[in-house]
């Protein structure tokens, strides 16, 4: 096992973590938001929303995971000090914001399409699926409302695929047909993986590779991508956690490491 | 008008077929008191409309759900219901999956006696392809820039015969508090419905329900409930605070026995092939 695999008692300048630069690129897709509602799902983009908190993006809205709008979210791991709540957001009321387009969402996808179409509801046929996952959820009303990024942990071609068996979050090929006034909330902005970040910043949505974690090749990018990606000139490498950025997630944000649990470290 | 009534009472108005609302969210504040009996009843078919816990996976596993309308299933501290799961790998049931935006505006339509409401939650999604019943509808209203209104989803009102709901409180003529930290969507269950049944945690005087927290947490009125029930324990094992939490050691068993025939048999006999919510409370307290 690697030297985090466990806690994060070790230093805080050592070689960030591939979970810690996933961490940091779920951050950066917070960036420029503003006060908006960060939502997430999953470990990584849970760490990256807190971290872009409290650094450069300080008047994002966190939920504590059930209604109540808290100004300190509580660790990912280790002790939680006593909730500051600033709102009562019950489920209801979510459904009024996010409509209201005020929210950036980080969700899972089980399989995702090179437009953005997501699907994390089931996998085979829906009248009678192989694997029944989360179902529908908000992501068709998330997804045509407000920004939305979606998360892999482990990117593999039966996650990045040629088509979704569903569409739970609507794409851009999708949003285009439905004309502008439907799709003015429609803005899927990034998927982050345990290997690279990507976007949508093609002339028709394609899905672009935007920067790729430190150590990872193309080729590994392309040998797990089920579609073709739009891979333009020299590709940047998704940038590493500063010094205090790595103190902030090993110390205040995830103390027991269950970042390096969800995204494996490669060896 | 004293409404006090049992269970039984409640369950014996279901009929076969019958379209019935269950409130709370996933494993929260579930009316799973009434869950239980529907499970000793010989009623099926049903149609149930719910943000599903486990009173889905129960009723999925007991045969009684012919179509379900829902957004999600989850058991919260476990993402995936495993008895639904079951229940849908298998094809066992009709699934009427919608955005969990949609469920509320059904509900929210039915309650106003309104045929649908509009929404852009769905539109570009699959949850219209698998839900041919779900029309669309144009706005009359020219959107910015165009000289055509903007077509959008009619989410159709779903009307519910049966709604049943879990409080913290009430008083015997159905007026109930809820005193967790969100109404969910109980209110709208009830006004969406002919029938309403309330099971409360405890049933105080009416005067008394303002000892018990701000007027905000009293959102269930009288004329929204036909029935009241007093099932201390009866959302047992989901959560219902501050009355109590979620029987997490008793749900990872519930769990557990989705992969497992004789797990779940010792399951059923223990917890549910009882002959009422008394004997089922006792076999709980008897762990």
């Amino acid at each position: 096992m690697t030297q985090a695999a466990g806690s994060n008692s070790g230093s805080n300048t050592g070689k960030p973590t591939r979970g810690e630069i996933c961490a940091v690129a779920a951050a950066e897709a917070f960036r420029g938001n503003g006060e908006i509602l960060a939502s997430c799902f999953g470990t990584a983009p849970a760490v990256g929303a807190r971290l872009a908190k409290l650094t450069f993006e300080p008047d994002l809205l966190m939920t504590d995971g059930v209604c109540t709008v808290v100004d300190n979210p509580s660790p990912v791991s280790g002790p939680a000090p006593a909730p500051i709540v600033e709102a009562w957001l019950p489920f209801r009321t979510i459904f009024d914001h996010l409509w209201n387009g005020n929210r950036h969402v980080i969700m899972a996808a089980s399989q995702i399409d090179r437009f953005g179409n997501q699907n994390f509801a089931c996998i085979g046929p829906h009248a009678k699926p192989t694997a029944q996952l989360l179902g529908m959820r908000g992501a068709p009303g998330n997804s045509i409302s407000h920004i939305t990024s979606y998360w892999v942990a482990s990117q593999t071609k039966t996650v990045f695929v040629e088509k979704v068996d569903i569409v739970s979050g609507v794409g851009y090929d999708r949003a285009a047909k439905l004309g502008p006034a439907s799709t003015r909330g429609h803005d899927v902005r990034c998927v982050i993986s345990n290997l690279a970040v990507y976007d949508f910043q093609t002339p028709d949505h394609r899905m672009r590779l935007r920067s790729i974690h430190p150590g990872v090749g193309i080729d590994e990018v392309v040998a797990n991508t089920g579609f073709e990606l739009v891979i333009e000139g020299k590709i940047p490498e998704t940038r590493s956690p500063t010094d205090e950025e790595l103190r902030l997630i090993r110390e205040q944000i995830d103390p027991k490491g269950f970042l390096n649990k969800e995204v494996a470290n490669p060896s | 008008m004293d409404k006090r009534t049992t269970e039984r009472e409640a369950v014996s108005e279901l009929r076969d077929g019958m379209t019935i609302g269950i409130g709370g969210w996933g494993s929260r504040r579930k009316p799973m008191s009434i869950v239980r009996e529907i499970l000793r009843s010989s009623v099926k078919d049903l149609t149930v409309v719910t943000y599903g816990g486990p009173d889905v996976g129960l009723l999925c596993n007991a045969g009684k759900i012919k179509r379900l309308v829902y957004g999600f299933v989850s058991l919260d501290s476990i993402p995936l219901e495993p008895h639904f799961r079951k229940a849908r790998q298998a094809g066992a049931i009709q699934a009427a999956e919608l955005d969990e935006g949609m469920l509320q505006w059904g509900l929210l339509a039915a309650s106003h006696h309104l045929p649908f409401l509009p929404t852009r939650a769905g539109l570009g999604s699959d949850v219209l392809a698998i839900n041919p019943d779900i029309k669309m509808v144009r706005s009359p209203y020219p959107a910015l820039g165009s000289s055509q209104g903007e077509e959008l989803v009619a989410m159709p009102a779903l009307e519910l015969d049966v709604a049943f709901i879990h409080m913290n409180r009430g008083d015997v003529r159905g007026n109930g508090q809820y005193l967790g930290p969100d109404p969910y969507f109980d209110d709208m269950f009830c006004r969406a419905a002919k029938r309403r049944f309330m099971s409360v945690e405890k049933i105080i005087e009416t005067a008394a329900m303002a000892n018990e927290g701000p007027l905000q947490t009293r959102v269930i009125n009288r004329t929204m409930v036909d029935g009241v029930i007093e099932a201390p324990g009866g959302a047992h094992f989901t959560e219902c605070p501050p009355d109590y939490g979620r029987d997490e050691a008793f749900q990872s068993a519930y769990a557990a026995t989705a992969k497992d025939g004789a797990a779940w048999l010792e399951f059923k006999q223990t917890y549910l092939d009882l002959e009422n919510e008394a004997e089922y409370q006792k076999a709980v307290r008897k762990r």
